[in-house]
């Protein structure tokens, strides 16, 4: 089969690295070759996830057929590389929805297991491992063998967020979640500071399946971390009007693309101040609950092709990281004040409530408060400023988001991550020469002896 | 009347687009093929999505003893068929033209294998004065080359072919479309230097799936192919046969 070497990058377009690729088109195909090997499905991870310099990065994205559909039980198996896009066309019309989904759909399968992804529902249902009947997964010995909670539960809840790391994920079973319109009922709520936020995300009265808050990160002093929330749940088919015709088929989005790179000194500190006035007048304004189709309230950017480009030619980092419970008001307090006194400008900022801990050992979410922070690389000291946020996190006993990581360091990663040792040992017994690694496990020293 | 479509060779990645194509258009899809692994995974995955019939069972092209009996197969278990597609081709590698047990594979193939069941399929669908049948054959087979002039042969004998099978079924309303896609973005091409103008399988299967309602006897895929062909085809053999393609 032959492979080719491309220039390659993650969703933030940073870092870029020549890398040798391989696409199967057949599952017997889908197999590890060569001494470093990291599947990549859409490539959706923000920064070197996905990526090998030092090896190979064999794409998923032509093993991608669905291969059994229960439509009573809800229950879905398909091969990794089947996005998320994919699935959704094919089950809303019959009734089900996906049980946890990241904020684009545009990413395989394997890539939501493989990074344990959460979505505004993580407080209610939490991450997508737990919706995972079984896996099969290809070891580096390329045996074929399936686990799941029940069926080798070390292998299974290893893989489940284990960056591919493990083995080559080949297909997922799922439990979707049973809805009966493909329309969302939404509710914002305008918050004038972060305390008022904070305290509506965490208002159980006000709670919903799915919420999340959008914060301007450009104001400040007594307005430091206004924002939105926004809560949402699955619209009861019985109450919608019946202009909207099939219940299970909401209009699609329309699509834009972003034709080209945005030239970087568009986004600046007054522009984006002028987005966020008009944001928070347009999305807090909104008084009443309102209807929304599930693409539009899900997948907003998706609508956007290529919206990476926005950020201009050198890349973004996104930031995410999560503070636990204790004190997640004052780190993420103290996250934003810092933003904020830098005049460092985040296009996009978004603030969710995390629930319990599933059981992936490298998983990222824990019971607290999530951050996200879209940040523009225009200059060498965003990655000083970026360690100085780490501190804040780890000080607060939390931790960085590896699906959207490109420049943490072996050692916050280590001190982040408690179950990295209990994942190694499980990594150690199904690949002991460490043929499954990334620039992103190189770089965090993931199976190096000497951290 | 059946709607049936047939795809011979279902596993490469035009043949599944193609097959993808028809059964968005309701067709119901037979798949044959070699790789018993992959084509129940086909299978079900254009059932799933387009809620069509969808079968599958095993096909040898270069078994021509078995031909008759697997088209009379397919016939009774789709309840008949509204058209067929060949997209089943071997492209052998260099050794071809060097070493003939290799050539005679690309042969046996390509080309007498595609013509023994496209016979099978032309004595079907001529008495009932309706269907088509599509032959992927490729530009390949426009000009003799030194880089892959056997399967070229092949495939060049292949398009004569259709045209002879075109003319014949004309008269019983049967439609034969030859199709001779350029570079595709397959496994067959993956990583190979010096491609250009690399057309996407899924835009190809579209364009085979909607040929049969369309007046094209012959489509270049994608259209430009046409006119590169042209070209190519025009360049005088003194200057040809100096060439290095």
């Amino acid at each position: 089969m032959g492979t080719l070497i491309k220039k390659l990058s993650g969703w933030g377009r940073y870092p870029v690295q020549s890398c040798e690729l391989e696409r199967p088109e057949r599952y017997a195909n889908l197999r590890p070759s060569g001494d470093s090997l990291i599947a990549r499905g859409q490539g959706r991870s923000y920064g070197d996830a996905s990526l090998n310099q030092a090896g190979r990065v064999l794409l998923t994205e032509r093993i991608n057929r669905i291969l059994e559909l229960d439509v009573e039980h809800g229950i879905l198996r398909a091969e990794a590389g089947t996005t998320l896009a994919e699935i959704l066309r094919v089950i809303v019309p019959k009734g089900w929805f996906l049980p946890v989904t990241p904020g684009t759909k545009f990413v395989s399968l394997g890539g939501c297991v493989a990074t344990d992804v959460h979505g505004k529902n993580h407080h209610h249902d939490g991450s997508f491992g737990g919706h995972v009947v079984s896996l099969e997964l290809i070891l580096a010995d390329g045996a074929h063998v399936t686990c799941s909670s029940s069926k080798q539960p070390e292998l299974f809840w290893a893989t489940v967020g284990g960056m591919g790391l493990t083995g080559i994920i080949g297909e997922v079973t799922i439990k979707l979640l049973p809805v009966t319109s493909a329309y969302m009922k939404v509710q914002n709520l305008a918050a004038e500071n972060f305390e008022q936020l904070f305290q509506l995300l965490s208002d159980t009265d006000k709670d919903d399946r799915y919420s999340v808050a959008w914060i301007d990160c450009l104001a400040t002093g007594e307005n430091l971390g206004r924002g939105v929330a926004m809560f949402g749940h699955h619209a009861d088919a019985a109450h919608l009007p019946p202009k909207l015709g099939d219940p299970l088929m909401a209009k699609p989005s329309h699509n834009r693309i972003m034709p080209f790179d945005l030239p970087s000194w568009i986004l600046n500190p007054k522009t984006i101040g002028m987005f966020n006035d008009y944001y928070f007048k347009r999305e807090g304004g909104k008084r009443k609950t309102f209807l929304s189709g599930y693409d539009s309230y899900f997948y907003p950017l998706d609508s956007i092709t290529a919206w990476n480009r926005m950020y201009g030619k050198g890349g973004f980092v996104q930031y995410q990281c999560v503070i636990p419970d204790a004190t997640a008001f004052e780190g993420i307090k103290e996250l934003l004040e810092v933003l904020s006194a830098t005049k460092r400008s985040s296009f996009l900022a978004v603030l969710k409530r995390l629930g319990a801990q599933g059981r992936g050992m490298l998983s990222f979410p824990l019971a607290g408060y999530t951050l996200a922070l879209d940040l523009p690389i225009r200059e060498e000291g965003l990655f000083k400023f970026l360690n100085r946020l780490d501190e804040i996190v780890l000080r607060h006993d939390g931790r960085v988001y590896l699906a959207k990581d490109a420049r943490l360091s072996a050692e916050s990663f280590h001190a982040m991550y408690p179950g990295y040792d209990e994942f190694m040992s499980v990594k150690n017994k199904v690949d002991p020469d460490n043929r499954f690694s990334s620039s992103m496990s190189l770089r965090l020293g993931v199976g190096s002896k000497t951290i | 009347m059946s709607k049936a479509v047939l795809i011979l060779g279902a596993t490469s990645a035009i043949a599944r687009a193609t097959a993808v194509a028809f059964a968005a258009r309701r067709h119901p899809i037979y798949l044959a093929g070699r790789d018993m692994d992959e084509l129940p995974r086909i299978a079900s995955d254009l059932h799933i999505r387009y809620g069509v019939e969808v079968r599958y069972g095993p096909f040898e092209a270069e078994d021509t003893s078995s031909h008759a009996a697997f088209l009379q197969q397919v016939i009774e278990d789709m309840n008949g068929l509204s058209g067929v597609v060949l997209a089943f081709g071997y492209l052998g590698d260099q050794l071809a033209a060097r070493d003939f047990s290799v050539g005679a594979k690309v042969i046996a193939s390509n080309f007498t294998g595609a013509t023994s069941i496209l016979s099978e399929c032309a004595n079907y669908f001529e008495p009932l004065k309706s269907g088509f049948i599509i032959g992927i054959s490729s530009v390949a087979g426009d000009r003799g080359r030194q880089s892959n002039y056997v399967y070229g042969a092949a495939k060049g004998a292949l398009s004569l072919f259709l045209q002879g099978l075109r003319n014949r079924l004309f008269f019983s309303g049967v439609r034969v479309i030859t199709v001779k896609p350029g570079f595709v973005d397959t496994a067959m091409t993956y990583g190979l230097p010096g491609l250009f103008l690399v057309a996407s399988p899924k835009s190809l299967g579209e364009r085979i799936a909607c040929a049969p309602e369309n007046s094209a006897d012959v489509l270049y895929l994608p259209w430009f192919w046409r006119y590169i062909m042209l070209i190519i085809k025009h360049i005088p053999e003194p200057m040809f046969k100096r060439m290095k393609m």
